[in-house]
């Protein structure tokens, strides 16, 4: 029997045991991002409800870039099995990208994408203007951390908001409260902690006398005075991005993301194999599936087992701010 | 364009506190920004009470000058309570306007005090014209763009939306995106977005290629570190292109700034934006108002994004040049035509045989040792060491009240 076979069997278990308190809850959605048509169809079948992909010009640390044929290509896949496609637009837009933004959005609406993620406000005007019926997530990330910027965007045409990875639980679950849209929060994966329109690797390289930073490979920064702490860097088209030093993994607190009405769970899969992803993305299926109908119920440990067997030793996992007090 | 269609920009100060805010105005701001107890990024900036704020507000008015508050956090779930009363107390204590990065305090900001201007902050990121436009709409008079745009973006900007734009002009910046680094809150807990920020951008790191699992250091023993310190803006020399591109308000960072810093960088910036605006066809920059700034200067300076993608150059590696810093040294409070002693109270440490420059509102500086000088009392002094102590000192030529006297850091 395969390991993630053996996974599912124990779950299944552990969900007879609950049977008795049988109330349904509302089942939250699974979105993970894909960086091509074939790991979206993967991920897919691993148990995602929705992929998020995008192309590096207009969206923010996409795993791969999609070309609008790639983007057709992984609409027919998902819409084939129910499911569905976000394409993230969510980058700081310069002029330089805007020229071409009003094509870009008329193209996505043809093409039968689901959903836009935007932040920028230049994303709304155009999407009034070109695709008026499609559907708008807000997420300004880091700058995303209540409820009532949520309900003015909502006003403005947003049908979802993807809350900041910065917030407490007790401040997710108090935006959702109040949100007139529905909420989405990172359970799963690194967060970026900084983004930079400057190319810092490559000033870096030139200093110490090396040429440009060519590819864009996933490097690692170490802070000088805090031992152990990776936190990877990527440079792109859009500048330069720093990543969080842990993963996420919300999995044993699923239950009370749940319990409170958080319509959709997102697993970023920037920076891990496929392999991985899929090992995530089906476990976090069959809890969501198993808490749905008792979020109280207890989580079978196999499932976290199934995270550690594939996590990276380098990257420790935690839960990110959803328990961490902050001062200011 | 001629001078008579436009309108002249307006130079926007920073101001910590009531004093600083006085010498804001004095030396030549038409606007000042502060901060209030509540909503501002400067958790640390010595922030005004409404009590100051009224008389900071009174003191700016009878010059013409405008007050502004910043309320430029990203609010949290339980920012709001109370919120309403505060923009309902600035109204009325004759706040001109507030600067506000997160559309939810907009919201408030408009419903509990409809009649005070909203400013939207650099905080929100706003890079281009189609996003400008989205807050014209929202009837928003002014927006504050983000330090990535550049020159030939603003002018882009103006040509498409008919809306007030305010740029930095000079200070300190962020090397991220405002609003979007939380480096501070992962590394050190604290919140950036509220203020919290710990710098921690300007830390040393070490830089590593990661292949299938190893780490492969990009730096070699002996080499300067990774860090991301960006060089401080400055666009005095190039004000003239700002006014060119239409920019309305030209700011100034810095509300943690010392009296020294406001004074000496809004005196240089009055002075090059006078000698534009008033005949921009005989202009030519004076090396002495770049001199000026250098005597303020904490770090080496840039034009940031304005002519192009900031490179290496544009940052600060390895240990950060020493910049000739200057010490405030002493406050004029008096000055006798006819003796031509002046009044001067204590600032810093200063004696007899030092050298000391004075500067003053709208003029140049000038340089002199320190002469004869006594106490209240008439007693003769070889040196003032007290803080706040009144001293006579006969000055070389006419001096004014609110002209600082300054030194050079470490001399005697
Ligand atoms: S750490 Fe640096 S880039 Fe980040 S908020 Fe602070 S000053 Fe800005």
């Amino acid at each position: 029997m395969s390991g993630s076979a053996l996974v599912h069997k124990m779950v299944l278990l552990a969900c007879l045991k609950e049977r008795m308190v049988l109330m349904n809850f509302h089942i939250p959605e699974l979105v993970v991002s894909a960086g091509s048509p074939e790991e979206a169809e993967k991920l897919l079948a691993a148990g995602a409800d929705a992929v998020t992909v995008g192309d590096g010009r207009y969206a923010l640390r996409v795993p791969g870039n999609f070309s609008m044929p790639m983007i057709t290509d992984v609409v027919r896949i998902a819409h084939g099995q129910g499911k569905k496609v976000y394409v993230a637009l969510n980058a700081l837009l310069h002029q330089e990208e805007l020229n071409g933004l009003d094509e870009y959005v008329r193209q996505l609406a043809q093409s039968k994408v689901d959903a836009v993620v935007f932040g920028d406000p230049a994303v709304l005007v155009a999407m009034q203007k070109t695709a008026p019926g499609l559907k708008r997530h807000w997420s300004t990330e880091t700058t995303s951390t209540n409820w009532r910027t949520v309900n003015f965007w909502a006003r403005k045409g947003a049908s979802r908001a993807i809350l900041a990875r910065e917030l407490s639980l007790e401040e997710v679950i108090g935006v959702k409260q109040q949100s007139r849209i529905p909420v989405q929060v990172q359970v799963h994966g690194m967060t970026c902690i900084f983004h930079s329109k400057r190319p810092l690797v490559s000033n870096y390289l030139h200093i110490l006398g090396k040429g440009d930073n060519k590819q864009e490979q996933l490097m690692v920064l170490k802070e000088n005075t805090r031992s152990g702490q990776h936190y990877p860097i990527i440079e792109d088209h859009n500048g330069t991005h720093v990543m969080s030093h842990e993963d996420i993994c919300m999995l044993e607190h699923l239950g009370v993301l749940i319990e409170n009405g958080i319509d959709s769970f997102y697993i970023e899969a920037l920076g891990k194999p496929l392999s991985y992803n899929c090992q995530v993305v089906s476990v976090y299926r069959q809890a969501i599936d198993c808490l749905a109908k008792n979020p109280q119920a207890a989580l079978d440990p196999a499932l976290l087992d199934a995270i550690n067997a594939v996590q990276p030793t380098e990257r420790p996992i935690g839960t990110g701010f959803y328990f961490r007090e902050q001062v200011y | 364009m001629t001078n008579q269609t436009r309108k002249k920009p307006e130079l926007l100060a920073p101001a910590g506190n009531l004093e600083k805010l006085k010498f804001a105005v004095l030396y030549g701001a038409d606007a000042v920004y502060i901060g209030g107890q509540q909503y501002g990024l400067r958790a640390k900036a010595g922030n005004f009470t409404f009590e100051d704020m009224r008389e900071g507000v009174a003191f700016a008015h009878e010059r013409g000058a405008k007050v502004y508050v910043a309320a430029n956090i990203m609010a949290h779930n339980e920012d709001f309570a109370g919120m309403a009363d505060y923009f309902q107390m600035l109204q009325k204590v004759g706040i001109d306007a507030v600067i506000v990065a997160d559309p939810a305090i907009v919201d408030v900001c408009r419903e509990a005090a409809p009649g005070l201007e909203i400013h939207i902050s650099t905080q929100a990121s706003v890079t281009n014209w189609q996003a400008v436009q989205f807050w014209a709409e929202e009837g928003i008079p002014r927006v504050v763009l983000a330090r990535e745009v550049s020159l030939q973006e603003i002018c882009e900007i103006k040509r498409h939306v008919d809306i007030e734009i305010e740029a930095f002009v000079h200070g300190a910046m962020c090397i991220s995106y405002s609003g979007r680094c939380v480096l501070s809150n992962h590394m050190t807990n604290r919140d950036a977005n509220r203020g919290g920020c710990a710098q921690s951008c300007r830390w040393k790191y070490d830089l590593f290629a990661e292949e299938e699992g190893d780490m492969h250091p990009l730096f070699a023993e002996g080499d300067e570190t990774f860090t991301m310190s960006s060089k401080d803006l400055c666009m005095l020399e190039h004000i003239p292109e700002m006014i060119e591109a239409g920019v309305d308000s030209l700011k100034i960072e810095g509300r943690m700034k010392s009296i020294h810093y406001v004074a000496t960088v809004v005196n240089a910036y009055r002075q090059v934006i006078d000698a534009y605006w008033d005949s921009p066809e005989t202009f030519v920059f004076k090396p002495e108002w770049r001199e000026e700034i250098m005597k303020a200067a904490n770090r080496p300076l840039t034009t940031g994004f304005y002519f192009h993608q900031p490179t290496e150059d544009d940052q600060i590696f390895g240990v950060p040049p020493k910049m000739t810093a200057y010490d405030f040294a002493g406050l004029v409070l008096a000055y006798d035509e006819e003796t031509g002693i002046a009044t001067i109270e204590q600032r810093n440490h200063f004696k007899r045989g030092q050298e000391v420059e004075f500067i003053g509102p709208g003029r140049e500086r000038f340089i002199q040792r320190i002469g004869e000088m006594w106490d209240e009392e008439g007693n003769s002094l070889d040196e003032a060491p007290h803080p706040m102590q009144k001293v006579l000192v006969r000055v070389e030529k006419p001096v004014k009240p609110y002209d600082l006297m300054r030194k050079e850091k470490g001399t005697t």
